[in-house]
């Protein structure tokens, strides 16, 4: 009974003290979960709660209420300050919300500091981070953040000569003799392959190829069996692939198996798909400027060039990476935040693996579009 | 006592209804072809039904013993083997007759395989034709069947095959030319057509060219893309242009147009630009002018 309320004290006070060191000494490093519902959290008073309360009336897209709280108003307008965030022409920004963000101060001075805030955004293909670092000035006894704007570049009035080409599919009649012919699925082959046993997981990796004269829609499935030929588990390349190739097109795929090893694998059966589909040969993308850049930030970055007239809404980039002896090691993948205008260059960035990243010899990237305007 | 006089005229009826099942009669075919009219002679007194029972038919006819029973031309035409029961009173009789496909082709279904393959294929292209009566039975007989195969060449000549157990199939080589075939399968006044493309191989040389272009970049243009046979490669092929640089490259997948393939990418002294497409590599171009 002694020990019972000895133990009751001594969490009470342990409490008591842990409020009084959070109080007097808070954490400087900030992160918030990003709700509409929520009640606004940060205060004018310091740089970093400035920035808290303008990431939180960002993630309630109140956007008139956070540009009339920044300071550098008079550089932009409201509409720039809402396209930098909310995005345009239906890119995949324009279907995000702020899930969550934190925030860093980085100096801080009598009158001025700076602060990085750390923006995830969700989207329906997964999360992107935006990260800004933001100068944020004192007015009066308030903080005010100035906004890095990032314009978006207008495409002048011009015309792009496109000859348009594409493919469409007439297809056997429900009402057709059982022997009348039909169109024959696209050809398409595996041109390599190669399992790696990762972090619990077995990935599964390689390029496919077209090799016919009309588009394809593919898919690939992989297997994995064991030294009986049994099966022990089966998935298929989700988004990891360009799922349309057009002749002599050839994509990475990457095939994950979570919770598996490679030593319980015997060999893998791999089951590549494919069904004729319209499509268009356009638009054309440049990837321009690749670049390895070396750990702690292993990554490949470089810019995506849309060369059509043709808004691209969004755009996937998939990178395959390879050893010296031209081995796939690794596939990875991310899908830009911006629109794609005409002949403006839109900058990506795939995070690799730092052990990875330093066996890579070569590398090959490959984008693929979509286009709201398309006809498909 | 009374249980042996229930089991005496138990056994007298079962007599009795014996002879009256011997004293019907009837002749049933063996063999009847598909769609053709036919009758059935039965003898005896009394009324009865008929049935028969088939791939796909029922019939069920009354009748008095002693008639012939008429059927008409179309009131069996599916091919197979048939049950017939006659049932009179508590008795029946029972009958198996086949019936076969007319042996008039009236039909064919004709299977051409594939729609679409590469030139100058050995065997590529294969036909397999069912020969058919009007009413869709395979014919059995052997039945020739003519193959004709024309293209942008012309003509091949024409090729008759017998069928076998109601199937004649070949094989034959796609052309060396690009184009559209015509496959024909005939036989008496039926006849079925194909098309099967024939289209072009692996490129089988790329060739590039590069001049510089405004801002700083380089265009990039392909000669015609053709095969080994010299049939041009059909537009929309892909093209991969790679310019490697040192620290970095450039790609783009270009498709052709118009039999050629065009880009533009940024000049990079220094940089080693290649083109392919698919496994097929083209020539390389070192760019040596300053951006």
């Amino acid at each position: 009974m002694n020990k019972g309320r000895l133990l009751a004290i001594l969490l009470a006070l342990t409490t008591v003290a842990l409020i009084v060191i959070g109080t007097l000494w808070p954490n400087q490093s900030g992160s918030g979960v990003a709700d509409a519902q929520a009640q606004l959290m940060g205060s004018a008073s310091s740089p970093q709660g400035a920035v808290n309360e303008l990431l939180q009336r960002i993630a309630r897209r109140d956007w008139a209420s956070a540009y009339a709280s920044l300071s550098n108003r008079g550089e932009f307008s409201e509409a720039d300050f809402t396209r930098d965030l909310s995005g345009d022409n239906g890119s995949l920004r324009s279907y995000a919300i702020l899930d969550r963000y934190d925030t860093q101060p980085l100096r801080v001075s009598a009158d001025t500091a700076q602060v990085r805030a750390n923006m995830r955004w969700a989207s329906v293909v997964g999360t992107f981070q935006d990260s800004r670092d933001l100068r944020v000035v004192k007015a009066g006894n308030q903080w005010q953040v100035a906004w890095p704007i990032v314009k978006q570049a207008k495409v002048p009035p011009q015309v792009i000569p496109v000859n348009y080409l594409r493919w469409d599919v007439v297809y056997r009649g429900a009402g057709d003799d059982w022997g009348a012919q039909d169109v024959e699925a696209p050809h398409v082959r595996i041109v390599a392959m190669h399992p790696v046993d990762r972090a619990g997981e077995v990935v599964v990796m390689g390029e496919i190829l077209n090799e016919d004269v009309v588009p394809a829609f593919v898919t690939v499935k992989a297997t994995l069996l064991d030294n009986k030929g049994g099966s022990i588990a089966s998935e298929d390349s989700f988004d990891k692939i360009s799922h349309v190739l057009l002749p002599k097109q050839v994509s990475p795929f990457r095939i994950d198996f979570r919770n598996m090893s490679l030593s319980r694998v015997d060999s893998v059966r791999m089951q590549p798909s494919s069904s004729l589909v319209p499509a268009s040969a356009d638009p054309i993308i440049g990837v321009e400027s690749q670049k390895l850049n070396p750990v702690p930030d292993s990554s490949l970055t470089g810019n995506l060039v849309n060369q059509s007239g043709q808004v691209v809404n969004v755009a996937h980039v998939i990178a395959t990476f390879y050893d010296g002896s031209g081995q796939i090691i690794w596939v990875a993948d991310q899908y830009p935040s911006r629109a794609l205008l005409p002949l403006e260059p839109v900058p990506f960035q795939i995070s690799l693996p730092a052990d990875i990243s330093t066996k890579v010899s070569n590398y090959r990237v490959v984008a693929s579009t979509y286009s709201s305007s398309r006809f498909q | 006592m009374k249980r042996s006089i229930t089991w005496l005229s138990g056994f007298a009826v079962a007599i009795a209804q014996l002879a009256t099942a011997q004293s019907s009669g009837w002749q049933f075919p063996e063999k009847v072809q598909a769609g053709s009219a036919f009758s059935v002679t039965t003898s005896g007194s009394g009324s009865a039904a008929l049935y028969i029972v088939g791939p796909g038919d029922v019939v069920k006819r009354q009748f008095n013993l002693g008639e012939t029973i008429a059927f008409a031309a179309d009131d069996l035409h599916n091919a197979g083997h048939y049950t017939a029961i006659l049932v009179s009173g508590s008795s029946s009789q029972s009958a198996q007759f086949d019936v076969v496909a007319s042996r008039q082709p009236a039909s064919l279904s004709f299977l051409a395989k594939p729609s679409r393959l590469p030139v100058n294929l050995t065997n590529g292209i294969s036909g397999v034709v069912f020969v058919l009566d009007a009413f869709g039975n395979l014919e059995l007989d052997p039945q020739p069947v003519a193959f004709e195969f024309s293209d942008a060449a012309g003509q091949r000549p024409p090729r008759v095959v017998n069928t076998i157990n109601g199937v004649a199939w070949l094989k034959i080589n796609s052309a060396p030319k690009a184009g559209p075939a015509r496959f024909q399968a005939s036989i008496g006044n039926a006849q079925e057509i194909r098309v099967i493309q024939q289209v072009p191989g692996e490129p089988c040389a790329i060739r590039m060219t590069a001049k510089p272009a405004s801002g700083q970049r380089v265009a990039l243009q392909t000669k015609p893309v053709r095969d080994c046979n010299g049939n041009p490669v059909p537009d929309g092929t892909i093209v991969s242009f790679t310019e490697t640089y040192a620290g970095g490259q450039s790609t783009v997948d270009v498709p052709l147009k118009r039999g050629v393939a065009q880009t533009e990418l940024p000049a990079e002294k220094g940089a080693v630009i290649s083109a392919a497409a698919g496994v097929v590599m083209g020539n390389e171009i070192r760019w040596s002018r300053q951006p």
